[in-house]
């Protein structure tokens, strides 16, 4: 199926008709547990990009090499080796998101939407598609996890971005920068993008 | 009295699902019937309490000493890849029953970031010891036991009703998440 698609379809295809996290429901996880702020959101959008897009080149790079048998832990290790290095590097460049991310950081690891991707996607196909792939899924991936923690924030501490709309002591609807917010946010975003993608 | 802390703690203040959205993924995907709820909770139990038992120890007696605490996200989760193939393997040849029963889920739980997130977390325990971490593990895995087989009791009552077509599926689920959630947040106070 994927070799029909030209790479701006196989690119827009992440971002909106396989949205990993509003159509494919991949990466709950993280979407949920980090996304009390939009930059948060961003921060983990962006390293789960980083991890996609290399783990999806090495995968399609050595593709042949790795015997059928054991290509799940060998996607694992390669996966896992990239989520050290993000781990690493934001720990001492960025400490302050390493702090806010939390344990979600090492969970990139099993993060299916990266799995799934390696399986699914860059293990049939060449190395540019593969990269139009990761790229399209990774971005779509980014826009749901900031759009989420935008919404969180803008109800929840009245901010966006760590910028203030109402003053300090408002009564802001804390209930959405706590565990259930998320879930119901994602709730009405979901119902909300399932609107916006039929009416397309 | 601190182990009944930590069982409180990590089935109703911080459990694991609702509050610290580990494992969403099973909770979502096999919680469209009890019964399948109740293996999925088995099985989650069963490699939870020794992924993390082996992970501990090997944290503290190899990690540790060695100096190769980078290597932690690597190693955990090729444990716990290794783990749930030998679970697997083990249970058909011992306990075809218990097989049948769990089988089908064991393949799904390496991915299952509940697992991995409690085997991290045990190490970050106050005065931690091996005791703790099993204990940990088996109090974490009961809490998502009980999110899991409440979410699919209600799910199964939910077919029934009439839901607005846009709600249908994925949002009315994250919805009575949410709302189960907020239940949860009221057990805040008790530790």
């Amino acid at each position: 199926m994927a070799e029909n698609l030209t790479h701006k379809e196989n690119f827009f295809k992440g971002i909106i008709k396989d949205n990993p996290v509003f159509v494919m429901l991949l990466g709950m996880c993280p979407t949920l547990g980090v996304t009390s702020s939009a930059f948060n959101g961003l921060g983990m959008g962006v390293a789960t990009l980083f991890v996609l897009l290399m783990s999806n080149i090495v995968v399609s790079l050595i593709k042949s090499q790795i015997p059928s048998k054991v290509r799940i832990p060998a996607f694992i290790i390669i996966i896992a080796s990239f989520v050290t290095i993000v781990e690493m590097v934001l720990e001492a460049y960025i400490p302050f998101l390493f702090e806010q991310l939390g344990i979600f950081i090492p969970l990139i690891v099993v993060n299916c939407l990266i799995l799934g991707r390696a399986e699914a996607f860059a293990s049939k196909n060449n190395l540019l598609s593969s990269i139009v792939d990761a790229l399209g899924m990774g971005i779509g991936f980014t826009i749901a996890l900031t759009a989420l923690g935008a919404v969180r924030e803008i109800l929840g501490s009245g901010s966006l971005f760590d910028f203030r709309f109402v003053s300090e002591d408002a009564n802001t609807l804390l209930l959405f920068i706590l565990p259930p917010g998320a879930f119901i946010a994602l709730a009405y975003l979901s119902v909300l993008f399932n609107k916006i993608s039929k009416t397309n | 009295m601190e182990y009944i802390l930590i069982l409180i703690a990590a089935v109703f203040v911080n459990n694991i699902v609702l509050s610290q959205f580990l494992g969403i993924c099973p909770f979502l995907g096999v919680s469209s019937k009890v019964s399948t709820s109740v293996g999925m909770s088995g099985a989650v139990l069963f490699v939870m309490t020794i992924a993390t038992t082996v992970t501990y120890l090997l944290h503290e007696y190899v990690l540790v000493p060695a100096g190769l605490n980078y290597l932690r996200t690597i190693t955990f989760i090729l444990v716990i890849a290794a783990l749930v193939q030998m679970v697997e393997i083990i249970l058909k040849k011992v306990s075809p029953p218990l097989y049948q029963a769990l089988g089908v889920f064991l393949p799904l739980i390496t991915t299952n970031c509940a697992v991995l997130g409690v085997a991290i977390l045990a190490l970050g325990l106050e005065n931690s010891s091996l005791i703790k971490a099993v204990f940990f593990a088996i109090s974490n895995s009961l809490g998502f036991a009980l999110a899991l087989i409440v979410f699919a009791s209600i799910r199964e009552q939910l077919e029934l009703a009439n839901i607005p077509e846009g709600m249908k599926g994925v949002p009315i689920n994250l919805l009575v998440a949410g709302l189960l959630s907020l239940a949860f947040l009221g057990f805040t106070a008790l530790v």
